[in-house]
């Protein structure tokens, strides 16, 4: 990398990269998760959206096997922003 | 009451999505109210190109399927608050689009836009079928090439047999618009000229789009090519086209980024 990179504006196609990484690791996640998982997440996308404006990828599930017990862990992003209102009027 | 339009080819990869893009927020720009919609499902990309991809949570299937309503699924532009996107769905089939879904889908978007327009699948199945069937007006995205040309044909023999207007024996409005030219290579001979191209398909042309590396450069960063750069060529053909599909009465020439002495000179930009 030469010194003059730092100078040149991003190109367009690191942005380009940067949005392919995003949204294709979610779609294979969705592909190669268990079932139940999959159905889950997309469940909770359903009924969280309904009441606020999420972004797909701020939703992680995770579940844990012990022994006795699994645990799942759900955890919602949810944004504050005014161009993200409350509600999803049309 | 919005006029729905289709943009449709037959042959993939010739620039629907793209069109759908640029006339989408071309006709945005001027206050009316538009909704893009992608037909594509199981392989949705309109997201993509409109920057959208990260909020998609419901699509038209859910809206179809009763999951959700239109307004939840309807995702609107972050730059243009009169622009709204439809999704496809990426994770079913396109069997699950049903004829009376997308009826009762379009029918409730006629009342709320002033243009609904729909990005078709390539091919000749059922999302195509489906993604023309209750359209008034059909925007036929050709390349000038001999695959494209006789694809272009064969959707045109479907506009007018399978669409609801068809089969009422009403007219389809039909439009060709020529993406992917390069004036040079046509005038040494090496591509199908305009001329050509109209007189094989016998259809009006709405515009030419020139070559350009500027709709790459807008789908890297997932803006249409009509907001990320207006004053670009290909976006100077895009509003042209919009302009004609309002009914104005614009001249036929084919944009070019190619400056003369004076442009340069003074560094002016075509409006």
């Amino acid at each position: 990398m030469s010194v003059f990179d730092r100078f040149k504006p991003r190109s367009t196609a690191a942005v380009a990269r940067e949005r392919l990484q995003i949204v294709l690791s979610h779609e294979r996640q969705a592909r190669g998760q268990s079932d139940l998982i999959a159905v889950l997440r997309e469940e909770i996308l359903v009924a969280v959206a309904k009441h606020v404006i999420i972004e797909r990828d701020k939703i992680h599930i995770s579940m844990e096997r012990g022994e006795s017990v699994s645990s799942l862990e759900i955890n919602i992003e949810i944004p504050h922003s005014p161009d993200m209102p409350m509600a999803a009027g049309f | 009451m919005a006029k729905v339009i289709v943009v449709t080819s037959g042959k993939g990869g010739v620039g629907k999505t793209t069109t759908t893009a640029a006339l989408g927020a071309a006709l945005a720009q001027t206050g009316q109210k538009v909704a893009v919609v992608d037909f594509d499902v199981g392989l949705r990309n309109l997201d993509l190109v409109m920057g959208a991809e990260r909020r998609v949570v419901f699509d038209i299937v859910n809206v179809i399927q009763g999951v959700a309503k239109l307004s939840q699924a309807l995702i609107r532009d972050k730059r243009l608050e009169t622009l709204w996107l439809l999704p496809a769905s990426q994770t079913r089939d396109k069997d699950s689009l049903t004829e009376n879904g997308v009826a009762s889908v379009i029918r409730e978007m006629r009342a709320k836009f002033d243009w609904v327009i729909c990005d078709s699948p390539a091919g000749i199945e059922r999302g195509a079928t489906l993604a023309m069937r209750y359209a008034d007006t059909a925007v036929v995205v050709t390349n000038p090439e001999i695959s494209s040309v006789r694809d272009s044909d064969r959707i045109i023999g479907l506009l007018d047999s399978k669409t609801e207007k068809a089969e009422r024996g009403q007219r389809i409005e039909k439009h060709i618009l020529i993406t992917r030219f390069d004036p040079q290579r046509a005038t040494r001979g090496e591509m199908l000229n305009i001329d050509d191209v109209i007189n094989i398909l016998s259809t009006p042309l709405l515009g030419i789009v020139p070559e350009s590396e500027e709709v790459l450069h807008a789908s890297n960063v997932g803006c249409p090519v009509t907001l990320n750069n207006p004053a670009c060529a290909p976006a100077r053909a895009y509003f042209d086209a919009a302009a004609r599909l309002r009914g104005e009465d614009v001249p036929m020439n084919i944009p070019s980024d190619r400056k003369g002495l004076l442009d340069k000179l003074f560094g002016r930009r075509a409006a």
